[in-house]
């Protein structure tokens, strides 16, 4: 483990000596955990109870799933390569990483759309049954936060090419960083709590 | 005359900007990290495929799910080696969602149908 | 004096030239100053108790006698729903938000808040949902399901009116909940030097706790307007029966957020009285900490006691048990402080200004409104009690008897200081005289209705029941109500004619903000306050003697000298030193981001490729002012 020196509050001092920014974005991230916490008890809650079919079992394709799962955590790697790149002033390898994780969000959401688009021709609609609706608005609000967040890491390289973000700019890459790390986590319950236990029908 | 009530400022808040040195885990930490959460990944699909009951099958997802979990957040978010306010904040909201969606869950008896 | 640097026009890139404009209309659409934003949402929240006020009157014409014929079935219920959702997000809240706009920075003794831009932009997101919800009247029905939008009769009643709520309800939200981050960011991290959270003003403490009360409780509803919102415009089945889904569900998502609401609703009110009673007692307030943690408290079980809107749906004895003794523990914080207020009412140096009075009143009307509230949580009490006219009065009691009461007190204690004018005592004691008077003739007698068996949101009842008096009693207070708040515009309105010449501190307050002038100068404080104590410019005012006795500091004594952490500077100016004070510039985008939110709304509900124009406009509003620096 080494150290690396950064400055935490940059630009005025602070009651807590935290920056208002990272603050903010935790509060805001923990404000999200109900946000998602309402859609997956509202998943779990219908769970099992679709008067008609398709039924989870019949649709699923785990090891697909499995693949744009493990394609999300490795872009929470390329994200946090990315800040460490930033914390020691190289700008080349934070583009390379920062474009890996965006490649790697998208690679996620066009898997999503594939997934959703197959679903959908095997007879599975919003309003379908109750496991329709449940499952496209929670991976749908999960798959829009991805999109949001390829926004934001695609707009950050951009903008180190044109020398609006400079080393000392590590709070942007690092407040990127958390919001993507937590749609990662949201998908890491998801995966198990919608994809892998079993429904029993 | 004296004031009642003066206390000496406490100074909690420092004229300037204050550097802070915070320890990062280096990208091979990182990278193992990353191996580990695979791992575990493998695991639970693993275990999707393995024969055994509901009973011993769903609480063993869910504690390879917590562990991917905890371990994004203490180490890619950095909680483990950031100010405990991050924490704080954090714990508020998912133990609240936590707490407040199982007692939902719980009215509408969805675990005992 | 200090000179204010702003940015200069067209400066360092960005999409749209930055404004400049310090007066007039583009000034006001541009602001990002904090006590500007506060003075829009005041003025905006006003404008909508007009109008909800002129809802309640309908309906208490319709109510006057039996089988009233003023409004409609269907007309009554827009009324009543809308009555509801005007007041409760389109009044108490932004008034609240005014005065925490306003205020925060000021008692923390800071230049703004956290994030300025941010700062606008929710007070344009609550006007465009304000607007929004409103405009379903023009466009085919306004919301009509209740307040509170009960499914599946708001997933399945024809016609659009429900989706201008859920549309309209999930913009105010957003707004709230960026506020939310602000503010609470702003008090725990820009407090002056020296101020510990337990040295700042308790309206601080109410204003945190408010926050965070919001950032945790708006995603909920969020998710259920979603889910209301996908039933009726994309037929999913969230709330269907007949697919297997709960209606249940709805009450669930709508009270976990709705009953810390109503705590987000009070607190202000009670930070507010907290404020009032103390500098009208000439008494430090008594056992603050005690009111402080009673209000963390009040925050924190008020998430544990939602399903107490739900005794009467069957959720069974286990559930019903255990959430009416939660309710029943709530009542304790909620009396601590009534406690503490009348401990600090208590041989003080009394004066009854208008203020004073208004806040002497959130007391006893709200401890009226607790009390019925207890009655309800006694569950099978509340069997009786539940969708009858007695809930209306308690709940009467608690939000325009305690909060807009609350409100009103900080309107006449704060006026001189944000418009620098006093508002007229003498017209002031009447408005008050008239409301309390009006309030308790309108909501007492529903206690008695209630209890009589009078239901909730009927449109007409037949005169064999025996409710046309109390009801005709009712509606009298009421326009006795509509009286008082018209006096009270008379005495607004006076005041502006007046010069801006008030005293920076006419009342011999306690707190900051009447450390500067009124108005204060755009930077708030030529000096940043260093704080040494609770009560901070009591202290720099007056000591005590060893005898006890309260007396005042000199002038040009410890008080007002820099090096005992006076401000240092009279209105001259001379503590400054000449250094630039930077402020953050202003800016269009909060607008234009906002902007998108509308269209998105009407795009839903009526051309899909609406929504997609009003996304890109939200997007290019984002960018524009995430390129745009925060200031030079």
């Amino acid at each position: 483990m080494e150290s690396v020196h950064t400055f935490e509050s940059e630009h005025e001092a602070t009651s807590t000596g935290l920056p208002n920014t990272k603050l903010a974005m935790w509060l805001f991230l923990a404000s999200d955990c109900l946000l998602f916490g309402a859609l997956i008890s509202t998943y779990v809650l219908y769970r099992g109870a679709s008067l008609v079919g398709p039924y989870p079992s019949e649709v699923f394709d785990i090891p697909y799933t499995s693949v744009s799962s493990f394609v999300l955590l490795a872009s929470s790697l390329t994200m946090v390569l990315a800040l460490a790149a930033i914390q020691r002033g190289e700008m080349g390898r934070m583009r390379v990483w920062l474009l890996a994780t965006g490649l790697l969000g998208m690679t996620f959401v066009g898997g999503q759309v594939y997934e959703f688009t197959t679903f959908y021709r095997e007879g599975l609609t919003l309003s379908t049954n109750l496991f329709g609706t449940t499952f496209y608005v929670l991976t749908g609000f999960h798959g829009t936060h991805v999109g949001v967040g390829v926004l934001m890491l695609l707009s950050l390289v951009a903008m180190s090419f044109t020398g609006r973000i400079t080393p000392r700019d590590t709070m942007a890459v690092e407040l990127v960083g958390l919001y993507w790390h937590f749609v990662d986590i949201v998908w890491i319950v998801i995966f198990t709590v919608v994809y892998l236990i079993p429904t029993g029908k | 005359m004296e004031r009642a009530d003066v206390r000496e400022p406490a100074s909690p808040t420092p004229p300037r900007a204050r550097g802070r040195t915070v320890r990062h885990p280096s990208p091979k930490e990182y990278v193992r990290i990353a191996v580990v959460l695979a791992v575990v990944t493998a695991m639970e699909v693993g275990i999707y495929y393995a024969k055994i009951s509901r009973a011993l099958l769903i609480p063993l997802l869910l504690i390879l799910a917590a562990i991917k979990f905890v371990l994004v957040v203490l180490w890619f978010m950095h909680l483990r080696f950031d100010s405990r306010t991050y924490a704080r904040f954090f714990l508020i909201g998912l133990a609240g969602a936590v707490t407040l969606y199982l007692v939902v869950l719980l009215t509408f008896r969805a675990f005992s149908r | 004096m200090a000179t204010v640097s702003v940015p200069a026009e067209g400066a360092r890139g960005g999409l749209l030239r930055r404004p400049t404009a310090t007066t007039g209309f583009w000034s006001w659409i541009t602001t990002v100053d904090h006590k500007r934003i506060g003075i829009l949402y005041g003025i905006t929240a006003f404008a909508f108790f007009l109008i909800g006020g002129i809802e309640a009157l309908f309906i208490r014409l319709q109510l006057a006698q039996p089988d009233g014929k003023i409004l409609s079935a269907s007309t009554y219920n827009e009324f009543f729903t809308m009555h509801g959702v005007t007041m409760i997000f389109l009044v108490v809240m932004p008034l609240s938000a005014a005065f925490f706009n306003y205020f925060i920075p000021l008692q923390i003794g800071a230049r703004d808040v956290a994030f300025p831009r941010l700062n606008a932009f929710t007070y344009w997101a609550f006007l465009a949902g304000g607007l929004f919800i409103y405009s379903g009247f023009f466009l085919g029905g306004a919301p009509n399901g209740g307040w509170f939008g009960y499914a599946p009769l708001s997933t399945v009643e024809p016609g659009n009116n429900m989706l201008f709520y859920a549309l309209g309800l999930l913009m105010t939200g957003i707004a709230s909940t960026a506020s939310a981050m602000n503010l609470a960011v702003t008090i725990i991290n820009m407090r002056a030097p020296g101020m510990t959270m337990f040295r700042m003003p308790v309206f601080m403490w109410m204003a945190l706790v408010v926050q965070l009360l919001l950032a945790f409780a708006l995603p909920i509803i969020t998710v259920g307007l979603f889910q209301m919102l996908f039933d009726r415009r994309f037929g999913t089945h969230f709330f269907d029966p007949a697919a297997g889904g709960d209606p249940v569900l709805w009450q669930h998502m709508f009270w976990l957020f709705g009953h810390p609401e109503v705590y987000i609703l009070i607190l202000p009110a009670m930070g507010i009285v907290s404020e009032v009673l103390p500098v009208f007692a000439r008494k430090p307030l008594f056992g603050y900490e005690f009111v402080v943690f009673s209000g963390i408290a009040i925050g924190f079980i008020g998430f544990g006691v939602w399903a107490h809107h739900m005794f009467a749906v069957g959720l069974g004895p286990v559930a019903n048990t255990a959430f009416g003794i939660s309710t029943l523990i709530i009542a304790v914080p909620t009396g601590v402080k009534i406690f503490n207020w009348l401990g600090t009412l208590w041989k003080g140096d009394i004066r009854f200004t208008t203020p004073m009075l208004f806040a002497v009143a959130f007391i006893g009307q709200f401890v009226v409104g607790g009390l019925s509230g207890v009655t309800h949580a006694v569950v099978p009490a509340d069997y009786q009690q539940t969708d009858t006219y007695y809930v209306v009065a308690h709940f009467h009691y608690v939000l325009f008897g305690g909060a807009i009461f609350g409100l009103f007190a900080g309107v006449y204690y704060w006026w001189p200081k944000v418009f620098g004018r006093m508002l007229n005592e003498r017209v002031g004691k009447l408005n008050f005289w008239l409301m309390v008077i009006g309030f308790n003739l309108t909501f007492g007698p529903m206690h008695i209705l209630g209890l009589q068996g009078m239901p909730r949101r009927i449109q007409s009842y037949p005169a064999t029941l025996g409710l046309g008096i109390w009801n005709m009693v009712a509606t009298i207070g009421a326009f006795l109500i509509a009286t008082s708040v018209l006096i009270f515009l008379l005495n607004a309105i006076a005041s502006f004619r007046r010069p801006r010449d008030a005293a920076a501190d006419p009342w011999d307050a306690r707190t900051l903000e009447w450390s500067v002038s009124s108005p204060p100068p755009p930077y708030n404080f030529e000096e940043i306050p260093v704080v040494h104590s609770l009560d901070e410019l009591w202290h720099r005012k007056y000591a005590e003697t060893e005898g006890g006795v309260v007396v005042p500091v000199p002038a040009g004594g410890a008080g007002t000298d820099p090096a005992h952490g006076g401000s240092g500077a009279g209105p001259e100016g001379h503590g400054a030193g000449g250094h630039a004070i930077h402020l953050p510039g202003p800016s269009y985008f909060p607008a234009v981001a906002a902007l998108g939110l509308p269209l998105i709304g009407y795009g839903v509900i009526f051309h899909l490729w609406m929504a997609v124009a009003g996304a890109v406009v939200l997007l290019a509003g984002v960018y524009g002012w995430a390129i745009e620096p925060a200031s030079e």
